[in-house]
């Protein structure tokens, strides 16, 4: 299979590649996919009080075109709201990256874990806050609804 | 010397022509070009001569009883599905039951199936982690409808050589015609058609440094004679076989191929088995978790078929791009599926994603294999750093405890 030009530099130059520490309360980690099915990728981002992802770290077990897809998702998941970055879609990878049909699913993973480490972080900051906020009572008009 | 890039190592796929299978076909392209089947002029004759010439030399290497049992086609696939539907449309009033492995060629496999659509019964022997096939359970698997076995004589992911001479021995004794798809193992592991009890066989010339479009279908003529239904139509070449005008240079290439082999295989594996062990044994020297696919001893010389832990083989593929090897891995196909070949044989789905296929041959050297060592072991290494399963590993965490999310 051929590869296009932006697959091939983001898999021979990936970005981000490592890990924080999955304990810490600022990081969210996200872990998708699977082994049998041949690819898994493993994707973290470190976010400020504001909300905001001052940086991001990725593992992958995959094909090059996984690896890319992951390697994009951390370059863009930078400096992004949270909102922002959960508004990230398969088909922006898919495009940038120029994937092939048969590769769509690697762009699909990397939206998978994207999401799946801001759950991962909204959830430890909502146990955070539980623990330590005054009663929710008087801080009811401050909550999100639902 | 300098290396010339891409280094090829994907002999089980293809093999290049070697120079002097093309020196003796190249006079059957201009010169003596005639049909074989013209039987009024000296075009013709000379055609035919070369034709039959080619027809003993292959004889001989399989230790055929003469070169009237060899059929020409245009490569082992036609020559599988010759052997099997032919039995099947000749033999099919005595019995209606066929007996193959699950680790066979698509072209064996899928023939089967045909079959099977319609109306016979197929019996897909298994095989165990060693991906050898045990003769017992072919002999299990014969009823007295049973017409036809089909093995073959070594596998093309893993290498792995099958007993041929053992279930060609319980064969003969139920009266069941034997066919063998040779095509891997010609020339590199010993195959004597007469020795082995073997009624059928395919071989192709384009994985023995031949070229493509040529194939045979070796049927034997006596005890027993096989008869097979034609499954090609028109003007009864091959004694009715298979009819259509002889690709007389293709045969004449196949020959020279055969009698090269016949002359120097004995050496040329033992030189290309040592090009093999070089290999593994610097891939296991520098790298933890190596798994070998199949059995290593009941294997072909030029075949390594790896496995390695985490890291992904098409991944790995696109790191090694100078170098040509093919992979089990689901990414390299358009289904998806990681090879039913490893998965048959009980592999892990996720060492299957990581089996990479060295197929080493006749043209490459030691200067090749140096040089393909060194760069998979850093570039595994690099793909480990990047693979969250070997993290995973690494920090004793048993990756099949883990709750996978499957998309």
């Amino acid at each position: 299979m051929a590869y296009s030009d932006k697959v091939i530099e983001h898999y021979e130059n990936p970005r981000n590649v490592g890990a924080f520490d999955a304990s810490d309360p600022e990081v969210g980690t996200g872990l998708v996919g699977a082994p049998a099915c041949g690819d898994v990728m493993r994707l973290q981002i470190r976010v400020d009080d504001e909300g905001v992802i001052q940086d991001a770290r990725f593992k992958t077990f995959g094909c090059g075109s996984a690896i890319a897809s992951s390697s994009l998702a951390t370059e863009w998941l930078k400096g992004k709201s949270l909102e922002e970055a959960g508004g990230i879609h398969n088909s922006m990878i898919a495009e940038e990256l120029s994937l092939p049909p048969v590769k769509i699913h690697c762009s699909v993973l990397a939206e998978d874990a994207i999401k799946s480490a801001i759950e991962d972080y909204k959830q430890k900051r909502a146990a955070r806050v539980a623990l330590s906020e005054p009663p929710a009572l008087a801080r009811a008009e401050e909550r999100p609804a639902g | 010397m300098t290396l010339k890039l891409p280094v090829y190592l994907d002999n089980h796929a293809t093999t290049p022509l070697d120079p002097r299978v093309l020196e003796a076909m190249l006079p059957y392209f201009t010169q003596d070009f005639g049909n074989a089947a013209s039987r009024t002029h000296a075009f013709g004759w000379r055609a035919e001569a070369a034709v039959e010439d080619a027809r003993d030399g292959i004889a001989r290497l399989i230790n055929a009883e003469s070169g009237k049992e060899i059929v020409f086609t245009s490569g082992a696939t036609e020559s599988d599905n010759l052997a099997i539907k032919g039995v099947a449309e000749y033999y099919g009033e005595k019995g209606k039951h066929v007996v193959t492995t699950v680790i066979e060629h698509k072209a064996v496999l899928d023939s089967c199936k045909r079959l099977e659509k319609e109306g016979f019964e197929v019996t897909y022997v298994g095989v165990g982690k060693s991906g050898v096939v045990d003769p017992e359970d072919i002999a299990k698997a014969l009823t007295d409808k049973t017409i036809l076995v089909s093995v073959m004589l070594a596998n093309n992911e893993v290498g792995t050589i099958q007993p041929i001479a053992e279930i060609g021995k319980r064969t003969r004794e139920k009266g069941v015609i034997f066919h063998v798809d040779a095509v891997q193992g010609i020339g590199k592991t010993p195959f004597d058609v007469k020795a082995m009890n073997v009624d059928l066989a395919s071989i192709s010339a384009h994985k023995i440094y031949g070229p493509k479009g040529v194939g045979a279908l070796y049927v034997r003529r006596s005890r027993p004679r096989v008869r097979l239904g034609a499954q090609m139509d028109g003007g009864g070449h091959e004694r009715g076989n298979r009819s259509g005008t002889l690709n007389v240079p293709g045969i004449v290439g196949f020959a020279k191929a055969c009698e090269i082999l016949e002359r120097e295989g004995v050496e040329e594996a033992a030189r290309i088995r040592a090009l093999r062990d070089r290999l593994y044994d610097k891939l296991v020297k520098a790298l933890p978790r190596v798994i070998v696919n199949g059995d290593m001893q009941q294997r072909l010389p030029g075949n390594l078929n790896v496995s390695f832990e985490c890291v992904e083989g098409e991944g790995l593929m696109m790191a090694i791009k100078d170098v040509a090897v093919s992979s089990g891995s689901a990414c390299t196909s358009a289904s998806l599926e990681p090879s039913y070949v490893l998965r048959s044989m009980g592999l892990d789905e996720a060492d299957a994603h990581s089996s990479i296929r060295f197929g080493i041959g006749r043209f490459n050297t030691e200067e090749e294999i140096d040089y393909v060592a060194d760069l998979v072991i850093s570039k595994v290494r690099k793909l480990r750093e990047m693979s969250p399963l070997w993290e995973m590993q690494q920090q004793g965490i048993d990756l099949k405890s883990i709750q996978w999310a499957a998309h």
